[in-house]
């Protein structure tokens, strides 16, 4: 069984060939799982204040299980996990399924390896929402959100909305008509958001710490008003899985193959979009996860986006909780910095390994 | 203009007084074409003579300015595009993968029309991506990147993918650019064991005449934008036409006999 990375053997038998990859996405499967379990107990146990995986475990088993466990535990450490690390781990997991999953749609929609969640304008759209929440001396609650999630969810969506409508010229846009727009709003938003940190004067840090990406303020209500919107938006680009395989080789070649590239197109980029800004609203800027992950995964298991969008979901999950833990571990580092760290080298090995093989 | 004229039944192919115009070019113009089931067919033509926008338009994937396109008596823009792939594959002339693919995994593309909309491929799918790799000869080419190909490998991954469609009717854009002599011909004998063997209604853009006129029986060729010949090769590739749509002398072109 040959991975994909390796320069592959001139003839292979049909049948040899389907064997192999039949077996392995089962078993990435269940390895994401495991690391996922992991890292929910590790997420969950680990923290200023430690706690034994043993009563960690107790503690999930009792609380989300309903199973019968006799309490070995004080009441405040079942506090600080259900109340401040569950919901913390859990914000951090679906930010890594969204991220990852939008990633993967934008760059197959978009046939850029170098796409990300960000590329059509989300991130500047998030960034100057929440830098004008900050600057304006109102407070307000909408949908469990404080204004600036609400402004940095709104942000993301107008700017990918309006990139999308400016690319339309007529017909179908031209893919890099629509990313040259996307670079073109996005710079305009940056302005927006440098001019909006000029005028914040003492409010610059929480702008900063939004662009920096953290999940120590999670709660419950947050986790619910963003979960349900990257569950949804999951599973619904999951549906359109062979759409995306279409387009593989081109919207001409999709076409052929039965795709309605315009519905198909128009509602994968508003999935992907909606994911991404309810995954920015709650997290803040988060790099790299996007990036990385569908890459890792092609890498394993081929092109496919039937096994390809499960397996990144769990992957971004599992990077995700990781990083967020190391960042608590570090001492409330940026999220983004972890991502950043681990991300960029990874990415550039990435790189050079493949390029060995074949160009990317 | 009418070819082979058949008598009742469905026609594969009809396109009746289509003119398409781009901006102020018009690419096609009253261009009546009638295709029968099982019929092989060549498009032939210098550059920019209307034979990809032809393409096209049996495709669906471009509307004509007027005039209609049918598939099987049904005008192609009422159908959706899984109906038309249903009925009709492409071999488009070349096609970037911006990710790694193995040559199977590009086969299996072919699939997607048929393919259960959420379980996926099936054992019959997988069984059509086998045979359409055994068919077309590039089973030395399974399990490597589909990017490390050579153009001509590609051009045969990419006709394997059309021949695992299984459509009715089969259009080819330049299917032999990129092919060696020896790959050429047995490009042409496995589009003609399509035909014969399999029923398969085939049209094709070739740019090679002697290629064309050696392995289909009918051939139309189109000069700007419209049909100014249809039929056997003998009939249509007269000397003087050569001379006047490629502008070559008719001897540099060899017609097999």
């Amino acid at each position: 069984m040959a991975s994909r990375s390796e320069p592959i053997a001139p003839v292979r038998p049909v049948d040899a060939a389907h064997l192999a990859r039949r077996a392995r996405p089962i078993v990435l499967l269940a390895v994401g799982l495991a690391a996922l379990a992991v890292a929910l107990v590790l997420g969950v146990g680990l923290g200023s204040v430690s706690i034994a995986p043993g009563d960690t475990i107790a503690i999930l088993a009792h609380r989300l299980l309903g199973l019968d466990v006799a309490p070995t535990w004080a009441p405040s450490t079942e506090t600080i996990v259900m109340e401040l690390r569950l919901p913390r781990v859990l914000t951090a997991m679906s930010v890594g399924v969204g991220l990852a999953v939008a990633g993967t749609t934008f760059q197959g929609l978009l046939r850029n390896p170098l796409a990300d969640p960000y590329v059509l304008g989300t991130a500047s759209g998030a960034a100057l929402g929440a830098a004008i929440a900050v600057i304006v001396p109102i407070r307000v609650v909408i949908f469990q959100f404080g204004l600036l999630h609400a402004l940095a969810f709104a942000g993301a969506l107008v700017a990918v909305y309006t990139v999308y409508r400016l690319s339309r010229t007529g017909g179908l846009a031209p893919l890099t008509s629509l990313l040259l727009t996307g670079y073109a709003v996005g710079s305009l938003l940056a302005a927006g958001l440098a001019m909006a940190m000029y005028l914040s004067g003492a409010a610059l840090g929480q702008i900063f710490s939004y662009l920096l990406g953290g999940f120590d303020g999670s709660s419950w209500s947050r986790l619910a008003a963003a979960a349900p919107l990257i569950g949804f938006g999951s599973v619904a680009i999951s549906l359109r899985a062979r759409s995306l395989d279409g387009l593989l080789l081109g919207e001409e070649t999709a076409a052929h193959l039965g795709i309605d590239v315009r519905r198909e197109r128009a509602i994968l980029l508003a999935l992907a979009s909606l994911i991404t800004a309810a995954a920015v609203a709650v997290s803040g800027l988060i790099g790299f996860v996007g990036l990385v992950v569908p890459h890792v995964v092609r890498l394993l298991v081929g092109p496919s986006a039937r096994s390809l969008l499960p397996l990144s979901a769990l992957g971004g999950a599992a990077l995700l909780a990781f990083a967020d833990l190391a960042a608590r571990l570090l001492g409330e580092i940026p999220v983004g910095v972890v991502t950043a760290v681990i991300g960029a080298p990874f990415f550039l090995a990435l790189l050079r390994r493949v390029r060995a093989g074949y160009e990317l | 203009m009418s070819g082979q004229g058949s008598a009742g039944g469905a026609t594969a192919i009809e396109l009746i007084g289509v003119d398409v115009r781009y901006h102020d070019r018009q690419a096609l113009a009253g261009i009546d074409l009638r295709i029968d089931p099982g019929e092989r067919v060549a498009l032939i033509g210098g550059n920019g003579a209307g034979k990809s926008t032809l393409l096209r338009l049996v495709a669906g994937t471009l509307a004509p300015t007027a005039g209609t396109v049918e598939l099987f008596g049904t005008g192609v823009g009422s159908l959706d595009r899984l109906a038309v792939a249903r009925r009709l594959g492409v071999v488009p002339q070349a096609a970037a993968l911006p990710f790694a693919a193995r040559v199977e995994e590009v086969v299996a593309l072919g699939r997607i029309p048929h393919e259960h909309p959420f379980r996926g491929a099936g054992p019959a799918d997988r069984a059509a991506v086998d045979a359409a790799i055994a068919r077309v000869g590039v089973e030395a080419l399974v399990g490597r990147d589909a990017r490390e190909l050579s153009l001509g490998e590609r051009q045969l991954v990419l006709i394997a993918m059309a021949v695992a469609q299984a459509t009715p009717i089969l259009l080819l854009d330049e299917p032999t650019v990129h092919l060696d002599l020896r790959h050429q011909v047995a490009a042409m004998d496995l589009l003609v064991g399509l035909n014969e063997g399999d029923g398969t209604t085939i049209l094709a853009v070739l740019h090679d005449l002697g290629l064309a006129a050696h392995f289909f029986p009918r051939l139309v060729l189109l000069d700007h934008g419209r049909v100014i010949g249809d039929g056997p090769p003998r009939d249509v590739l007269t000397p003087a036409r050569i001379r006047s749509v490629f502008g070559v002398d008719p001897a540099l072109v060899r017609l097999a006999s």
